[in-house]
């Protein structure tokens, strides 16, 4: 791991605590009165706010992710140069593409 | 006159390739486990290789594994190690085998240089010496890690190098700190951009076995950690 992916799995750590934190108090805040999808659809939908908060948690946590398993592939599987960034990109790309789809999901109108 | 006690050691034999063999050996009351390698190849099997220069603990060459764990075998007595009346001597991990006890110790020396743990000397021979003082703040970092003996235990307690042939490791990490916090070293720049490669200090994952065998009591994490610090501090300054 070079000082560039130490970094930026640091950075994505930074940003994802608080967004833990707000998105579990979010979570029993909400469920208060009953959990329905119509309920959090209204909530959601056409907030530019919450895609703002998720997408920023989706890109963060897929970086975090993608470094954390490049290490773990590296140090217990022996992957390594191009097959270990080939992964860690292919990691990346299905997080960002599977969380970006579900921020779009609940909050595009 | 009491019944003579004996000890059964396993020793490693071979190369990569080996296997260990079985030695009995007379107990002593006072023994090291240096003491024991040294009566097998005495006594028992001259063909027996193995390193070792001052008995006392200040060269760092008789490092091995002792019953699974790396230790400075002259400064370790056999008492604190036999168990059940046997105990395991073999060679230090991660490093390859040349035959028997003895490492080929290159790959661990050659990473010293890679993390640019040299002095880049501020001032000539011709200057006046500098005076230094022993309290400032960096001094005392740098003497943290000044009394490494260079005898490879961390590196062979170290479960990030048995995973990562590239991690420079600790105690070369440990010496490039040292010499980051002299203030007689004029390139500290290389020293960071040293460490911050493919198998720098970020590598690290503070599990701290560096610092629970080293035989000295150092404590090549903390080292890592202000390598790690400084690095990130670094990693800003350099772009504004």
């Amino acid at each position: 791991m070079t000082l560039k992916l130490y970094m930026a799995q640091r950075i994505s750590a930074l940003i994802m605590a608080p967004l833990v934190l707000m998105h579990i108090a979010v979570m029993i805040y909400a469920i208060q009165g009953g959990l329905s999808a119509a309920e959090i659809l209204g909530r959601t939908q056409g907030s530019i706010l919450w895609f703002a908060f998720y997408g920023t948690f989706v890109v963060a946590v897929s970086i975090h992710a993608a470094l954390g398993l490049r290490t773990v592939l590296s140090e217990w599987a022996g992957l390594r140069g191009t097959a270990l960034n080939a992964v860690a990109w292919a990691v990346l790309a299905l997080l960002l593409i599977l969380g970006m789809q579900a921020v779009y999901g609940v909050t595009a109108t | 006159m009491p019944k003579e006690q004996q000890m059964s050691v396993s020793v490693w034999r071979g190369g990569a390739a080996g296997a260990y063999q079985s030695f009995d050996v007379k107990m002593e009351d006072n023994q090291t486990v240096l003491d024991v390698v040294a009566w097998i190849q005495q006594y028992a099997d001259p063909t027996l290789s193995y390193r070792y220069a001052c008995r006392v603990g200040m060269c760092g060459s008789c490092a091995m594994m002792v019953n699974g764990v790396p230790r400075w075998t002259c400064r370790t007595h056999v008492k604190k190690v036999l168990k059940d009346g046997h105990m395991e001597i073999g060679p230090l991990r991660n490093l390859p085998v040349i035959k028997d006890l003895a490492t080929d110790m290159d790959s661990f020396f050659n990473k010293w240089v890679a993390a640019e743990g040299l002095h880049h000397p501020t001032q000539t021979r011709h200057d006046p010496i500098e005076a230094i003082d022993p309290a400032s703040a960096a001094r005392v970092e740098a003497n943290a890690g000044i009394e490494c003996i260079n005898c490879s235990v961390c590196y062979a307690a170290c479960d990030t190098v048995a995973g990562n042939p590239d991690y420079l490791g600790p105690a070369a990490l440990q010496r490039a700190w040292s010499v980051y916090n002299d203030s007689k070293d004029s390139d500290k720049q290389a020293i960071l951009d040293a460490v911050s490669g493919v198998g720098g200090c970020h590598n690290c994952h503070s599990q701290g076995s560096c610092a629970v065998h080293c035989p000295n009591e150092l404590n090549p994490m903390n080292a890592i950690a202000g390598l790690k610090r400084e690095t990130a501090r670094n990693f800003f300054k350099r772009r504004t």
